[in-house]
């Protein structure tokens, strides 16, 4: 059994269902990407996950125990926008998550470390709006992993950023994945990314179509590769699947 | 030549520009005000300078024999201090009930409708109510104050607390935060500046409700003072007076701006960079 399990999940806004019979097991210490149409319910799936809205149907499960539909600092996020909180310099930002969990003595030090490793270390003082899209993510993944989560949910992290930026970031999140002992959810846009950095790419859409009713059924995991080794099928399966949507 | 909408003075220029239409009125009202005075010098309705400086002297710089104080002190003290305890107080309930109902759903739904209906009331309509409740003293002017700015900025807030990006509180969360370190440490701090700006958008407002409930009853307060004057057609108290409330307004205006600007920099970006 995986550190996260989804069992016949379903999530519907009255007679709309976004997701169907959604079941999943995710290994502890795997980086999952999850890909698929706009509108899918990728965001949907990783707020079931951090707890931020509860399914209508079926059950979560973190670490064999029911997930309560409220987050908690066992599991981080970053969002593609408005991660951080403005009013708050960079080192603050930080001591924030130290400071919630304990008295903040040892808060300063530790967070000047990780926003050292971060590469923000000459940042400490500034505000977020003086930082360019990129270092407010690295801000927001340091800030996310001060408290040690167990679980990192990125929904669309790099979605904002230019590709050059985007290469420096996925370095990052690679080595931040190693040396934390992360398990990680990663929504992205970007099929290149999701293959390049996940151990398994779930795609989700939806497997049937009413033209007359488009709300009629949702979405569920049409495609799960394990992404031991390449796997060059899986990934012209999964374009092709994203080509006439985009 | 460039077009119209693209010349932009600059400078000194911009400045002079500026002036140019304050000196006209003040030359246009000189040349009425002597033309007045040439026909009848006793004229009361458009005073020359010299008589308003005069005035402005025996207000400003005497002791009424009577009471022993100097006027437009005593007045503009009065006034200062109805306004300062009515904002204050204001500011404080907006910042509570705010906070409140824009971060709590519980709270939303229990006090939105009413804090919407109450806004819809015209103050001063409700004035005699004031009166009648709480005597002609002091504590029913700076209860109109009160009740006249309260409903319109805890609206005012309780929609900017609602529309921090639902990413921000839930991220809080992920820290570990509870509801009450959510409130003071990310809700609170980003409701101040705002706290602020609506603030300055309600003192033209609070002086309309000042001057009004010291027009009607009250012994001191410059509001009390021009209406008092007024039935002696003393122009030349009434425009010092309108001209000194003016001065007062702008100067609170700016204190409140730079008060917001050295306490909270990150809310006005363009200085950050
Ligand atoms: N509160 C809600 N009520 C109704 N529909 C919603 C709600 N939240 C999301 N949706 C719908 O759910 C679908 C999936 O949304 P989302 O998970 O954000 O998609 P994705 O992240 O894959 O682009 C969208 O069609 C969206 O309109
Ligand atoms: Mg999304």
């Amino acid at each position: 059994m995986g550190v996260l399990s989804f069992r016949d999940v379903w999530v519907e806004y009255g007679d709309k269902i976004i997701l169907e019979r959604l079941s999943l097991e995710v290994a502890e210490g795997s980086f999952v990407s999850i890909v698929g149409p706009s509108g899918a319910g990728k965001s949907t799936f990783l707020r079931l996950a951090l707890g931020q809205e509860a399914p209508s149907r079926g059950r979560i499960f973190l670490d064999g125990e029911p997930l309560r539909a409220e987050p908690g600092p066992d599991r981080g996020v970053v969002f593609q926008r408005y991660s951080v909180f403005p009013h708050m310099t960079v080192l603050k930002n930080v001591m924030f998550g130290v400071q919630c969990a304990r008295d903040g003595r040892a808060a300063r030090t530790e967070s000047i470390a990780m926003l050292e490793r971060v590469g923000l270390g000459h940042n400490l003082d500034a505000y977020p709006a003086a930082l360019s899209g990129g270092m407010q993510q690295r801000l927001a993944l340091a800030q996310a992993l001060i408290t040690h989560p167990r679980i990192l949910l990125l929904d669309e992290p790099l979605g904002a950023l230019d590709p050059g930026v985007r290469l420096d970031m996925h370095e990052l999140i690679t080595e931040l994945w190693r040396e934390h002992g992360l398990t990680i959810l990663m929504v992205t846009h970007d099929i290149k990314e999701a293959f390049k950095l996940g151990t398994r790419v779930i795609a989700i859409d939806k497997r049937r179509r009413d033209p007359q009713a488009p709300d009629r059924y949702g979405s569920t995991a049409v495609y799960d590769f394990p992404l031991d080794k390449p796997n060059a099928a899986g990934r012209q399966a999964v374009e092709a699947m994203m080509a006439p949507v985009e | 030549m460039p077009r119209l909408m693209n010349i932009r003075p600059r400078g000194g220029g911009r400045i002079l520009l500026g002036l140019v239409p304050i000196l006209a009125l003040l030359l246009l009202y000189a040349v009425a005000s002597q033309a007045r005075h040439t026909l009848n010098p006793n004229d009361k309705i458009l005073p020359t300078f010299a008589a308003m400086a005069a005035q402005v002297n025996i207000m400003a710089l005497h002791p009424d024999p009577q009471t022993g104080q100097i006027a437009l002190v005593a007045d503009t003290a009065a006034s200062l201090r109805r306004m300062g305890i009515g904002i204050g107080l204001a500011a404080i309930t907006t910042l509570v009930l705010g906070l409140g109902i824009g971060l709590l759903p519980l709270v939303r739904a229990g006090l939105g409708p009413l804090v919407a209906a109450i806004a819809v009331i015209p103050p001063i309509a409700v004035l005699p109510i004031l009166f009648i409740v709480f005597g002609l003293g002091e504590t029913s002017k700076i209860v109109l104050i009160f009740v006249g700015l309260t409903p319109f900025m805890v609206r005012d807030l309780s929609a900017h607390v609602a529309a921090i990006p639902e990413e921000q509180l839930v991220k809080a969360q992920t820290l570990g935060a509870s509801t009450w370190v959510v409130a003071v440490r990310v809700a609170l701090p980003q409701a101040l500046p705002r706290l602020i700006e609506s603030l300055r958008f309600s003192l033209g407002p609070a002086w309309v409700f000042l001057i009004s409930a010291e027009a009607i009853a009250s012994d001191v307060g410059l509001g009390y003072r021009i209406f008092l004057v007024r039935r002696y057609l003393a122009m030349d108290v009434i425009i010092p007076y309108v001209v000194w409330i003016s001065l007062l307004a702008v100067a609170l205006d700016w204190a409140l701006a730079t008060l917001s600007r050295g306490l909270f920099p990150w809310a006005h970006p363009k200085r950050l960079r």
